[in-house]
């Protein structure tokens, strides 16, 4: 029953595929790709846990087009006193008129996906579409079918961009459904630097469907500042496939915050295919209400002396779940590396659940990996003492889960964004004192 | 100040407390001894509020209210103070913010105003120097890797900030050599006035030689068997708890 229904869902989406402008081949290869791999059942081993094909059946269908979005003002999607470039996307569509690029061209490129195909941009024809996991992935397939818009990121070579990109994807369902799907491609020149913040809203009370995939080419001694923050509201399920492709010596950070949504998917795909790079991937995920969050993050060192260092908090509360899985690949040939990954999770209410699933696949004989997870409730000997010095239960517990928290903020350079940040963290866990 | 009538306490199905009777004035010292197990620190647990200890008989009146209705915080913005046997290393919050919402949240329950940055600070400074403890440990993670002498340094630098009526001291002396034995005491003795009180739980008679207690009481089987003057923490140390315990039994 199941499958014929399974079936049904993927062949209108299938049907509905619209004609596109731009990128004809690499859609047609992907739709093929998406037919092969149908959308994932509940049975399938990397969506276990997350049942998106369900929640996609019971709410879309495929057969209508997104509404003009009406949104007058995105002041209260910004990140108050932020320096930065911005761009914007309102349902999968570029916004030239709240957007505005102010890193100068001879620094950074920065366009929409549309345009730099129709340029033929050398960096687009090199590496669109070359390490999205479109074969495993049926998310990142339909993705690369059906993008309806996307942003190219071209850095030069040799160039520190002094202010971050700023990306906003507005889901606007307040007047019917919305589906929307994009992309950005960004290219970091040997010797570059930037810092990426991205950001997805929803406003509405309609259901929305994001599905989000990128990718990030991080040549020789290159460095990526990456911030993701998902603080949707309301009935937004939004899959975000990532992946960063590492050259040598070069550096990463990454940090992913997840508040609200109801039902969100992160594939992180990190490929180390240079030595003597470093990376740092957080995440913290802070759930409410119903909110569903699954962080799949996986490390492939594919080449030796390299160094890698996850470390991925969560705090369940209301009915939320979570779910973590984190594998750390180590080719055969990839000696000499330093794979390091956590997961801790506490769950606050009796109905909140979590899944941690931590899997190390080591080929290699001279390396150093470790991984831990852990899940459990308030420390409550710290809660005690805490109260025993006058502090509320209420607020002593803040203070802890606070403590907890806000540890996988201690990478981030910008000031202003760890500020921010900080203020969501600590809003969202009444640290209001 | 504190009046302890027949106090009886039991965790899981195990009774300790077995009928405290206990009067402590403002301006006193008291002490508590005893053998291994006769009770001593759930005696100080109970007082404090921990959960974990099922009250099952007995009165506990605190300057006129009943410490036992009490929740722990409630106990602590009274003028209670507990300084813990092994203090708990709680990362990513520091000391300072710590005490800073501590002694704001004891201010707010007594009507008074929240104080701000530069009057917390100055007060910080004041009883830093009071019990020798550095800015830098209080900057760090509360407790986290401290050492024992530290931690329990912490301890009474956060008695000196929060000022109770009350200072319940369990086993301060545990893991402290004789350096930061004295600190730690002088740290204590510097905070007494006519207006708080003391009560030192202790197995050792070696922290009463600097913290000089007005009353002595010996605690065993749940029951405080004998009280006397600082004189009987010198007998026991002298003697042990042998006699007491042959005492007990006559009785």
């Amino acid at each position: 029953m199941s499958t014929s229904v399974k079936q049904d869902l993927a062949t209108e989406i299938i049907e509905n595929q619209p004609a596109f402008e731009v990128a004809h081949d690499s859609r047609t290869l992907a739709l093929e790709q998406f037919k092969k791999l149908g959308l994932p059942s509940a049975k399938h081993e990397e969506y276990r846990f997350t049942p998106i094909t369900r929640h996609l059946e019971k709410n879309f269908s495929w057969t209508n087009n997104n509404s003009e979005s009406t949104l007058s003002s995105i002041s209260e999607f910004l990140i108050p006193q932020l320096d930065a470039n911005v761009v914007v996307l309102v349902n999968g569509r570029f916004n030239a008129l709240h957007s505005k690029i102010v890193s100068l061209e001879s620094e950074v490129t920065i366009t929409t996906l549309s345009e730099a195909f129709r340029k033929e941009h050398p960096a687009v024809k090199e590496y669109f579409n070359k390490n999205l996991q479109t074969e495993t992935d049926a998310f990142a397939a339909l993705n690369s079918a059906g993008w309806q818009e996307g942003i190219f990121i071209h850095v030069q070579e040799n160039t520190t961009v002094s202010k971050p990109i700023f990306i906003i994807q507005i889901n606007d369902g307040s007047q019917s459904p919305v589906i929307t799907q994009t992309r950005i491609l960004g290219v970091l020149e040997k010797g570059s630097s930037i810092s990426i913040i991205e950001k997805s809203d929803t406003v509405g009370d309609q259901v929305a469907f994001h599905n989000f995939a990128e990718e990030w080419i991080i040549k020789e001694d290159a460095h990526l500042e990456y911030c993701k923050i998902q603080n949707d509201a309301g009935k937004v399920c939004q899959v975000s496939n990532s992946v960063i492709l590492q050259s040598s010596n070069s550096k990463l950070n990454t940090f992913t915050l997840t508040l609200d949504g109801q039902l969100i998917r992160n594939n992180l795909h990190i490929l180390i295919d240079g030595e003597n790079c470093e990376s740092h991937f957080y995440g913290l995920y802070l759930l409410t209400g119903s909110t569903h969050a699954d962080n799949h993050t996986v490390v492939d060192h594919r080449k030796p002396n390299s160094f890698s260092n996850e470390m991925y908090k969560g705090i369940m509360d209301g009915n939320s779940k979570g779910v973590f899985n984190g594998k750390i690949y180590v080719r055969p040939h990839a000696q000499k590396t330093n794979a390091f990954q956590s997961n801790r999770n506490i769950i606050v209410s009796d109905t909140a659940t979590v899944n941690t699933k931590p899997q190390l696949e080591i080929w290699a004989d001279d390396v150093k990996c470790s991984h831990g997870c852990t899940s459990g409730q308030l420390d409550e000997e710290a809660l005690f003492y805490l109260r025993s010095r006058g502090i509320s239960e209420t607020n002593a517990k803040a203070m802890l889960l606070y403590a907890f928290a806000a540890e996988v903020l201690e990478p981030i350079q910008n000031e202003t964004l760890k500020a921010y940040l900080d203020n969501l963290i600590a809003e969202r866990l009444h640290k209001n004192f | 100040m504190l009046n302890i009538k027949n106090l009886q306490a039991k965790i899981g199905e195990k009774q300790i407390l077995n009928g405290i009777d206990l009067n402590v004035n403002a301006g006193e010292v008291h002490a508590i001894m005893g053998p291994n197990g006769s009770g001593k620190s759930t005696l100080a647990s109970v007082l404090s509020g921990r959960e974990e200890y099922e009250v099952i008989g007995g009165e506990v009146d605190f300057l006129g209210k009943d410490l036992l209705e009490l929740s722990p915080e409630d106990r602590a913005r009274e003028g209670i103070f507990m300084a813990f046997q092994y203090p708990v290393e709680i990362p990513g919050v520091s000391t300072i913010n710590f005490m800073k919402t501590a002694l704001n949240q004891i201010r707010e329950y007594r009507g008074q105003q929240a104080l701000d940055a530069v009057s917390f600070l100055q007060l910080m400074k004041e009883k830093m120097k009071l019990v020798e403890i550095d800015q830098s440990l209080l900057n760090r993670s509360l407790n986290e890797g401290f050492s024992g002498g530290e931690k329990k340094r912490n301890e009474i630098f956060q008695m000196a900030m929060l000022e109770p009526k009350l200072a319940l001291l369990d086993e301060t002396d545990s893991g402290l050599d004789i350096d930061a034995l004295r600190i730690v005491a002088n740290g204590v003795n510097k905070l007494r006035n006519k207006n708080n009180a003391v009560v030192v739980v202790t197995h050792y008679q070696r922290l009463l030689d600097y913290i000089v207690p007005d009353y002595v009481h010996v605690l065993y089987k749940g029951k405080i068997v004998k009280s006397g003057t600082k004189e009987l923490a010198l007998e026991l140390e002298a003697k042990g708890y042998d006699w007491i315990k042959s005492e007990a039994t006559v009785a």
